[in-house]
């Protein structure tokens, strides 16, 4: 499986960049949304991947009966999960206001500190 | 010793809070401090005269051999008397000149802290503290230099003196260390030892560039000597004393000290010899253009200077006696000429000699200061500076190099001699002149130092067995072997005085007709104008302007442009690495089920998707589903918590856009298709590298990972079956609180944005001015 998710997450981190290097400030955002999945898939795939062994201890056992999926990559991509929303949340809002504010969309015409 | 010293460091600290106690007289009450220290060492004199050297054992840094032990012997004695002696003087002459002055406290605490630096250098027997309080001198000699902040001048003098002093510091801390690592200590008592295996050693010719480097910035030998004359922007106590007595001798000192170590060589001869007299004659030459008397002064000191480094390269006995003598000699006179400057500057308000004349019926006691230190500036019988003089001619007489060096010691005497007699006769005699400010006789508290040291001059050229000891301890510590030493005024008629006598008839000469002098050096004017500090500003104007150059090129405002170069930088480093540094393992074989075939296709589609529509909404919807599907993938792949939270957040992200979507503008097609093809290239790089990077990372296991004790311990210690989540709230809480912050700060930033808006508060304003305001 990991082949197949490894060629997935390269065409995921393609498309990221290629949208973050938009001049379009909307594109930016549908790039940042694309390279937070990517880098969250990465990182739950580089663990290597396993069919139906969730990290669980059955009730009454100290421990799991036998060998189940990597808990620590999961924990961190669940944290990663909720961060890149918060960034994104407040990038997306940013960028309402920036475009209120400078009424430009394009990113070229906001690169000086005064508008 | 070291208490006293470190201690000197607090009390510079408490400066301020003395101020509030003793206001005008803490100038008085901080001198106590070095006049102590004084005190103290003139009663370890006799000790060290008797040829021992006193050790006072401080461990620093054990694990990296770095002590702050202290070294007693004659060479660090003379210093340490110098600086601890002078810098009494100095404090009590800075609280007359300085009275009044609202940076008074400033002063103090940089003085105090100089002092007390200087004193460590000289004392420090482990090369890196000495490096340590190298640097902090030339630290504080910045701040001092600049004490006047509000002139631009002072402010660019302390900044040149700062680069060239701490550019040549940086040379010699590579010195030092190779210095270490030849000669296999820290220690210079232990390194003065192994003078043989320096010598003899691989690296000896780099660690005596280096040191060279350093120490000829810090004691402003040709090419370097431009800093000192600037440096005279400071206030005139700081010029006597960083400037002339202590600071600038700090090169020198660090010569004298690895000279049993270093010296001796041919190369050390050539380099030192050269070099210094080099110095010698251009500080003598220079010093006869400037009218201004704080800048004749400083040429001349440079002159001395370069008399000093000329006398360690010539290294025989009589050489380092001379050395002794001289330095001795300079460090008395020069202090007290500068301090007759300084009184002369706060008296009449100009620091043009040229203007001045007549003075010693209003100013006798300053008079016959400044004639005594200029006699001994000139190395006129019978002061101290003579029998300086006559030693130093012996030694040029005697040392290798004779052809060369005797006549460029005897044009430095005659050039000197005329430099003396223009601070010493010139302002005090002749007739009155117009001055800005009517003159008397300076305050008592800046009449002592001058008083004294000039008091010395005489004394010791009268009864110059007094300085004997001194002087011979100084030469054995620097001659690195026991040398004997015996001054006298008179040696007979020989040939040092016969060539003192020619120096002192041409040095009058050139006296009696300065202004012609002044006038016929006129027209190399444009040379000196190219000397070494133009390519010193030249060589700032190329820095900044290469500062320049690289902000415009790299940080040009363009985010794009930012990010391509980050890329290109990570995919060129870490794809060389991957493809140089590893064999690459790639495990290819395909284990897919259809249904996950399926959903990973839907998701790359979703994410091709969301880059080719032109339409907002579907783009946001094509991301959707390429989210949805993420989450289909970790619950197939045994991550239910993950699954369920991808999923939420999910839902989240599209309601939130959509929301917000219809107050963005649409998407705009700005880039030409060559623009987008690079982009293209840039992205599958990256992604290209991202794959391979995975199927490596699957491939191989470096080391074992710590989730194993997190799956054996999460219910016997945690008490929870949900592993990841046992992670989450326990293994790693403290992550999950920053977490918590992050959202929390992410949530209020947003709140905030949406809140406030920059139109409100402007209205606001305007009302509160009472304008107003149309909507």
């Amino acid at each position: 499986m990991e082949p197949l998710m490894a060629l997935a997450i390269g065409i995921l981190y393609a498309t990221a960049i290629y949208m973050m290097l938009r001049r379009s400030i909307v594109k930016l955002v549908i790039g940042l949304m694309l390279l937070s999945n990517a880098a969250n898939l990465l990182i739950f795939a580089s663990a290597g991947m396993r069919r139906g062994a969730p990290p669980l201890v059955p009730e009454g056992a100290t421990a799991p009966l036998g060998l189940v999926a990597d808990p620590l990559p999961q924990a961190l991509v669940l944290t990663a999960i909720v961060i890149a929303f918060g960034v994104l949340s407040f990038a997306v809002v940013l960028i309402r206001r920036a475009y209120e504010i400078v009424k430009a969309d394009d990113l070229d015409q906001m690169k000086d500190t005064d508008t | 010793m070291q208490f006293a010293v470190l201690g000197g460091f607090v009390l510079a600290a408490f400066a301020p809070l003395l101020h509030r106690w003793f206001g005008e007289r803490t100038g008085w009450v901080l001198a106590l401090l070095p006049g102590a220290l004084l005190l103290w060492l003139l009663g370890q004199l006799p000790t060290v005269v008797a040829g021992e050297t006193l050790v006072f054992e401080q461990a620093w840094v054990p694990g990296l051999e770095i002590t702050l032990t202290f070294l007693l012997d004659g060479l660090s004695l003379l210093f340490a008397l110098l600086i601890s002696g002078i810098g009494v003087l100095v404090l009590i002459y800075a609280s007359g000149y300085l009275k009044g002055h609202p940076d008074l406290v400033r002063f103090h605490v940089v003085i105090l802290a100089f002092m007390m630096s200087m004193l460590g250098l000289v004392l420090a027997d482990n090369l890196v503290s000495l490096f340590v309080f190298w640097e902090l001198t030339s630290i504080t000699s910045y701040l001092l230099i600049g004490f006047n902040h509000t002139d631009l001048e002072a402010r660019k003098s302390a900044l040149q003196g700062l680069f060239v002093t701490v550019g040549g510091g940086l040379a010699l801390l590579a010195g030092l260390i190779l210095l270490a690592l030849a000669g296999d200590s820290w220690s210079l008592q232990e390194l003065t030892g192994r003078g043989e295996l320096l010598r003899g050693h691989d690296l000896y010719l780099p660690i005596l560039l280096c040191l060279l480097a350093g120490a000829f910035t810090k004691s402003a030998q040709f090419p370097f000597h431009f800093w000192l004359p600037n440096a005279m922007a400071a206030p005139t106590p700081v010029s006597a004393y960083l400037h002339s007595a202590t600071m600038v001798k700090a090169g020198v000192y660090l010569l004298a000290r690895l000279s049993p170590a270093l010296g001796g060589t041919p190369a050390w001869e050539a380099w030192l010899c050269l070099i210094g007299a080099l110095t010698m004659l251009t500080g003598a030459f220079l010093a006869l253009r400037h009218t201004n008397i704080k800048k004749l002064l400083a040429y001349s000191t440079v002159m001395a200077l370069g008399t000093l480094t000329l006398l360690l390269g010539i290294g025989s006995e009589q050489a380092m006696v001379a050395f002794a003598t001289f330095l001795l000699a300079h460090s008395l006179y020069k202090g007290a000429l500068f301090m007759v400057a300084g009184i002369l500057d706060h008296e009449t308000g100009t620091k043009d000699i040229a203007l001045m004349g007549g003075l010693r019926r209003v100013m006798p006691v300053t008079a016959l200061c400044a004639a005594v230190a200029a006699l001994s500036l000139g190395g006129v019988i019978p002061l101290f500076g003579f029998v300086a003089k006559e030693l130093l001619f012996a030694a040029a007489w005697e040392g290798g190099w004779r052809d060369l060096l005797l006549p460029a010691t005897l044009i430095a005497a005659i050039l000197t001699l005329a430099a003396a007699a223009i601070v010493g006769i010139r302002p005090f005699f002749g007739e009155r002149r117009e001055l800005p400010r009517d003159p008397h006789e300076g305050p008592g508290t800046m009449l002592l130092g001058p008083v004294l040291l000039a008091g010395l001059s005489l004394l010791l050229g009268l009864w110059p067995g007094a300085a004997e000891g001194l002087v011979a301890a100084t030469a054995s510590s620097v001659g690195g072997a026991p040398v004997a030493a015996s001054l006298y005024l008179w040696h007979g008629i020989n040939g040092p005085l016969l060539l003192s006598l020619v120096s002192l008839a041409l040095g009058l000469l050139l006296f009696r007709h300065w202004a012609r002098w002044r006038a016929a050096l006129r027209p190399l004017e444009p040379l000196i104008q190219r000397g070494p500090e133009a390519l010193y500003f030249r060589l700032m104007d190329a820095l900044v302007e290469v500062a320049e150059w690289q902000t415009r090129l790299l940080q040009n405002g363009y985010m794009r442009n930012y990010l391509v170069m980050m890329l290109l930088v990570l995919v060129g480093l870490t794809g060389v690495t991957l493809f140089a540094r590893h064999e690459l393992h790639l495990a290819v074989a395909l284990d897919v089920q259809l249904h996950e075939a399926l959903v990973v296709g839907l998701m790359v589609a979703g994410a091709v998707m969301a880059c080719v529509l032109r339409a907002r909404l579907a783009a946001v919807a094509s991301v959707g589903v390429m989210g949805f599907c993420i989450a289909l993938t970790f619950v197939l792949f045994s991550a239910p918590d993950l699954g369920i939270t991808q999923l939420l957040v999910e839902t989240l992200t599209v309601i939130l856009l959509i929301l917000v979507l219809f107050r963005l503008p649409r998407f705009a097609r700005l880039s030409s298709p060559l623009e987008r093809v690079r982009d293209l290239v840039v992205a599958a790089a990256t992604g290209g590298l991202m794959t391979l990077l995975i199927l490596q990372v699957v491939s191989i296991d470096p080391f074992s990972s710590i989730s194993d004790y997190m799956v054996a311990n999460s219910q016997p210690l945690g008490h929870g079956h949900n592993i990841v989540n046992v992670i989450l709230v326990d293994f790693r809480a403290l992550d999950t609180l920053g977490e918590m912050f992050v959202l929390a700060l992410a949530a209020i930033g947003v709140f905030a944005m949406l809140r406030f808006h920059a139109g409100e508060y402007e209205t606001r304003d305007r009302q509160a001015r009472g304008e107003v305001v149309d909507d």
